[in-house]
């Protein structure tokens, strides 16, 4: 690739980002009523996409082969576990990130 | 009223982004090493982070540098890794509303992250909720580009520190945004849509494979939601 074809790549995908994140407000401008469904979108959506966020996150756990996602379960009932008895952000998200990287590195030993 | 929001968005902001820019920081990191370890020059990262400022999306770009000329290729591949910002947009329509200029850059740089917190964040009366999401969008746009700066330039100095695990930060965060939200929904029927969410999410993951399940579980989600206003009763008022 010259570097003029790299600039055009890297121009193309810059665009076809942005209007991944305009289209939404395109199809149905700010201002304008939207359509009842999509309102009700409004609402139901974004709980349901945060919980598919958390799944994203999850998608290269390994489960079948060593050490099979059971480093992730631990991490995820610990973070889990404290927010429910403390309900402190950076204790939950500390607290499994922690315990994450002990077993990762000490307990299974997983290459990076 | 505007004269009541006393307190200053970006104070009651930048608490809630520590644990969003240690994240950043790991992973800008990581992507400043490896588009070095692929030969790029140490300011590709920061250039891709500044113009793309999609995560995975500058990854993927990075591949399709080093092979042949496609832009059609390109074009598509970043609708396809990208779709799910149309679903963003759709939660956020009458949320992104009477911002302003602020309402431009908190579209453009709408990120995963962005997106969960000013969904999920519940302000008090005092803050004023328009700045709030423009300070979360600029911040994180901020954190990330700098971080990436910083792996572009220094990244193999901390490639010998045994850093395995900390990316567990991003995971982390998630479930703690998603445990406040199913907290603080405004009615069962919400938490509902929470649960069916994860649910479909797991299920298309299993069924479709991780590079399909985002798009597969989205167009499940709309299915779901069609139903469940259409016949099923479910309000959300």
């Amino acid at each position: 690739m010259t570097s003029f074809e790299m600039v055009i790549t890297v121009a193309i995908v810059v665009a076809a980002t942005l209007l991944t994140r305009f289209s939404a407000f395109l199809i149905f401008p700010p201002g304008k009523k939207a359509p009842e469904f999509v309102q009700y979108l409004g609402k139901a959506l974004p709980a349901a996409v945060m919980g598919m966020l958390v799944v994203y996150t999850f998608k290269d756990t390994i489960v079948l082969s060593y050490p099979y996602g059971i480093p992730e379960l631990i991490a995820l009932l610990v973070t889990v576990g404290m927010h429910l008895w403390k309900r402190n952000m950076f204790m939950s998200i500390g607290a499994g990130t922690v315990v994450y990287m002990i077993l990762i590195q000490a307990v299974f030993n997983v290459p990076k | 009223m505007n004269e009541i929001k006393h307190r200053s968005a970006f104070s009651f902001a930048l608490p809630i982004m520590i644990p969003m820019g240690l994240s950043f920081f790991f992973l800008g990191l990581g992507f400043g090493l490896y588009a070095t370890s692929q030969g790029l020059p140490w300011w590709t990262a920061p250039v891709l982070a500044s113009t793309i400022f999609a995560g995975s999306m500058e990854f993927v770009t990075i591949g399709l540098l080093m092979a042949g000329f496609d832009p059609v290729n390109a074009f598509m591949l970043t609708l396809f890794v990208n779709g799910r910002h149309f679903f963003y947009g759709l939660s956020a329509l009458q949320r992104y509303v009477n911002m302003g200029w602020k309402w431009f850059p908190t579209v453009a740089w709408m990120c995963d992250e962005s997106f969960a917190i000013n969904v999920s964040t519940k302000l008090p009366d005092d803050v004023d909720e328009k700045w709030f999401y423009f300070h979360v969008s600029w911040l994180n746009y901020t954190f990330w580009v700098v971080s990436t700066f910083v792996g572009g330039l220094f990244g193999d100095l901390l490639a010998s520190v045994d850093l395995r695990g900390i990316g567990f930060v991003l995971p982390g965060l998630f479930i703690v945004i998603f445990l406040e939200m199913l907290f603080n929904a405004k009615s069962n029927n919400i938490r509902g849509f929470g649960a069916v969410g994860a649910v479909v999410a797991l299920a298309m993951l299993l069924l479709t494979g991780k590079s399909l399940f985002m798009l597969a579980s989205m167009v499940c989600m709309l299915i779901v939601c069609y139903i469940a206003y259409k016949w099923g009763g479910v309000h959300l008022d």
